[in-house]
């Protein structure tokens, strides 16, 4: 068969279910205790290694079964979770991951993992007396199964089927039984689950479902099933389904369920320690919607997860880029109507032309937001990070994620993740202070790390906050000076600002240790220059001895902006309203010449002036021939500009074009876009002109 | 034995070009060029092709030859190589013909004024017609325009 029009999935599936256990080992960590979550775990686990087993990476789901082997005990309360059993844990999906990433890139997923799974075996048989109890216990339950069906439920699964029932529910108990014939009875037998799935849950099946993935059972297997659907119903689709001798399905209300379950513990108390919870509910979306620790908490139980099947769908990028880039046309069409209404003045076209408009902006807004992703995307490889981070430099550390559903365009998801990294990193390393140091100074052991994501008018935030020991001014400046970044003279002026903003300068680092984890110099400028390449601004904010802040402000979206068109000469440019501040009419005696720099005055200082016709060399327009000039005021951060131009066009929904490969960047020019009548604008970049 | 591959013809004053059939997308008429400040004087600014935002060129800039003024028969050659697209403005593009491989010869140092490494060879049609066949990536190649650059600024 061939299996390549499933990888995608499976690369998506697997990265999703890696990223879950890695989120609930995290939180496992915190409280090993709770079993809840090993239920999670193993779940996901288990879901893994039955989906790279399908797909043939062998590798692959030989050690997710080892790791299964290793939380089945866990699970059972017969091992108890140790530090070293978590770092070989980690170290699996270390491993897993990477595997994962070789089948990304075309390979085949093999990896040398025999020492991992040799510590893996050795934890297990750590434990020698309960695993041997566990195969006596497999085997008893083997012999139960003989004397008919007989599904021994435990506490929780018993008052998950209760409460189901309560809640209106239909419980059912379905005994299935494949043909004598049967080729592949595990086949059967998962195109049953498969059906089963669609429209419920199962809570418990026996034989378990691993043992009947293996052909493990001889004719016939139950389960203990929840679902809307009427039993009769049902019946009928199991038995459409071809090779199956018989189908029984037995609705159950509290008492049948009490008397079913009483009557097979005393048949089964001998099997005291059977077989543990085979809660085969993996269905993928349960599996991510685990991710979430809140979540996880509601996915254990399984009836409230199977009443909301899963509301999304997965798009190729790609299409949704020809989806945009068809929506940039009918934009530009739109401009073009208008402007024809306009010229044509009549009033039925006009009145169509305008609902049109208003259609396509709501439809607009509906393309942008398809566009937007969590940036849970981005943050939910931090924690992970960090923890490691922190165990290799021995410090202590809490990483507190706010806003992690705030959301971005896709395409500054994809460039953030580095810089955070870069960031975070920072703060960790050089920001949260050694556990010595710490103590003396009277803070407490664990140093924490805020992650805060959140929505401001056009623009993102995002702030990487750390309680340690802030910037040091004098040291920042004294290294400055030092590697020829500033001089002396202007040492003395800056602002504490201007000091922090010096780390972005390139070949910049204050570590007097270079370490891996950050301190080679080239950081921060690389993260300035990527932040800034997404129209970003990034700042520092920093208290001595109390800690330091970085904040990132990004757009919402870089593809489709707001402009304000204006003319100079015969062209036409277009300025972002984002960076516009306003916009006016100088008179030619307020322009003042101040050391060289042409100045007017704004508000209550003076703002320096500058002749876009004269930056842009336009030939055929020179407002020094005019008494009064338009001037629009630009901002960058908290500096000010003013940019003359001859007249205001008006403003405009633009869609962002580039320049094609062939040009080299041109300062002042952020990119073009297509006009309604089919001429391309050049988009300013006020930023350039602002130094 | 060479193989037969399509040639598009153009014109930059007197002497024939010929670019590769497949490298060229379109042919246009000339249409208006939006300016682009600050580049090489080569570089005549940015069209909108369908919706596509493209530099274009002027080919006779390029090649250091006088530029002249566009006629009726002016035309912008779109190609895309390198991963780019660029429009070439040219004197005149009315043909294509069928070239053997084997019928290219390498290029002397200077055809017209055209410097060698931006030809690829040059076939002999007929007794008194020649093909200079360009080779694309050498014109398209960026490296040298920010040489160029660096040589300007």
């Amino acid at each position: 068969m061939d299996m390549n029009q499933y990888l995608s999935m499976f690369i998506d599936e697997s990265n999703d279910h890696l990223q879950s256990l890695n989120e609930n080992m995290l939180e496992l960590e915190n409280r090993p205790d709770d079993l809840g979550i090993v239920q999670v775990i193993f779940r996901s686990a288990h879901t893994l290694k039955g989906m790279a087993a399908t797909m043939g990476f062998e590798d692959l789901s030989s050690l997710t079964h080892q790791m299964e082997n290793v939380l089945d005990l866990v699970r059972n309360d017969k091992l108890k979770m140790q530090d070293f059993i978590f770092d070989t844990l980690f170290q699996s999906l270390d491993a897993l991951q990477s595997m994962v990433q070789d089948i990304t890139q075309g390979g085949e997923g093999k990896e040398d993992v025999s020492s991992i799974v040799a510590s893996l075996q050795s934890i297990v048989r750590g434990d020698i007396a309960p695993s041997g109890q566990q195969s006596g216990a497999k085997a008893a339950d083997k012999a139960s199964s003989a004397s008919g069906a007989a599904i021994r439920l435990d506490e929780f699964q018993y008052s998950v089927l209760e409460q189901s029932i309560t809640e209106g529910h239909k419980v059912m108990y379905i005994e299935v039984a494949v043909r004598e014939d049967c080729q592949l009875k595990a086949a059967r037998a998962y195109l049953v689950f498969d059906l089963l799935e669609r429209y419920g849950e199962i809570v418990k099946s026996h034989p378990s479902v691993q043992e009947i993935e293996q052909e493990q059972f001889d004719r016939s297997f139950s389960l203990y099933y929840i679902t809307q659907k009427e039993a009769a119903e049902l019946q009928g689709m199991i038995m459409n389904l071809s090779e199956i001798d018989s189908a029984q399905v037995a609705l159950l209300d509290h008492e049948t369920l009490s008397q079913l379950d009483s009557g097979i513990k005393e048949a089964s108390v001998a099997v005291e320690a059977a077989e543990p919870t085979a809660n085969n509910a993996e269905k993928p979306a349960a599996g991510s919607k685990a991710a979430k620790p809140e979540e996880g908490k509601t996915s254990a139980r399984p009836s409230a997860v199977s009443a909301a099947p899963s509301r999304t769908i997965r798009v190729d990028i790609d299409r949704l880029d020809v989806l945009m880039n068809l929506f940039s046309e009918l934009l530009i069409d739109r401009s073009r109507l208008e402007q024809l209404a306009y010229e044509v003045k009549r009033s039925d076209l006009t009145e169509t032309v305008e609902h049109m408009s208003r259609v396509s902006s709501d439809l607009q807004n509906i393309v942008l937001k398809l566009r937007m992703v969590q940036i849970d995307s981005v943050f939910n490889r931090f924690p992970r990070m960090i923890r490691d981070l922190a165990k290799s430099l021995d410090k202590k550390i809490d990483l507190i994620i706010v806003g992690a559903e705030t959301e971005l365009d896709r395409t500054v998801i994809d460039e953030i993740g580095d810089p955070l990294v870069h960031l975070l990193r920072n703060a960790v390393d050089h920001g949260v202070e050694p556990l010595e140091e710490r103590i003396a100074a009277g803070k407490p052991e664990t140093g924490t790390v805020e992650l805060r994501a959140f929505h401001s008018g056009n623009h993102v935030f995002i702030e990487i906050e750390d309680d340690g020991h802030g910037i040091d001014r004098d040291k920042v400046l004294a290294k400055a000076l030092k590697n020829g970044v500033v001089t002396e003279s202007e040492a003395s002026t800056l602002t504490d600002e201007q000091v922090f903003m010096l780390l972005f300068a390139p070949g910049f680092s204050t570590a007097e240790v270079i370490s891996d984890i950050s301190g080679r110099g080239v950081g921060l400028d690389v993260v300035k220059t990527k932040i800034e390449s997404l129209s970003g601004v990034v700042s520092v904010d920093s208290k001595l001895g109390k800690g330091t802040k970085f904040s990132v402000q990004l757009p919402l979206t870089l593809s489709i902006i707001s402009a304000m068109l204006i003319k100079v000469g015969s062209e036409k440019y277009a300025i972002p309203l984002s960076s516009i501040v306003e916009t006016g009419l100088i008179r030619r005696e307020q322009i003042r010449k101040v050391h060289g720099y042409t100045m007017i005055p704004y508000r209550d200082s003076h703002i320096p002036l500058m002749s876009l016709a004269e930056l842009f060399d336009v030939r055929d327009f020179d407002e020094k021939s005019e008494e009064e000039t338009e001037i629009v005021v630009v901002r960058k951060g908290d500096r000010l500009a003013a940019l003359t131009v001859e007249d205001f066009i008006g403003q405009n929904e633009i869609v962002i074009k580039n320049l094609g490969k062939y040009l080299p960047p041109v300062q002042g020019v952020a990119g073009a876009t297509i006009l309604g009548d089919g001429q391309v604008a050049l988009i300013i970049d006020p930023n350039a002109f602002i130094k | 034995m060479g193989e037969e591959i399509k040639v598009i013809v153009f014109k930059l004053g007197q002497e024939e070009y010929g670019i590769e059939v497949d490298k060229v997308q379109t042919i246009e008429r000339m249409m208006p060029i939006t300016r682009v400040p600050k580049t090489f004087s080569f570089v005549k600014g940015v069209i909108n092709l369908r919706g596509v935002v493209i530099p274009v060129i002027d080919l006779r800039g390029r090649f250091g030859l006088p530029e002249a003024e566009h006629s009726d028969q002016t035309r912008i050659i779109i190609v895309a190589a390198n991963e780019m697209e660029v429009g070439f403005i040219v004197d005149s593009a009315n043909d294509v013909i069928d070239l053997n491989s084997d019928s290219i010869d390498s290029p002397p140092d200077v055809v017209g004024g055209v410097k060698a490494k931006y030809l690829q060879g040059v076939a002999r049609l007929s007794d008194e017609r020649l093909l200079v066949m360009l080779n694309l990536s050498e014109v398209l190649n960026r490296s040298e325009i920010i040489q160029l650059e660096s040589l300007e600024g």
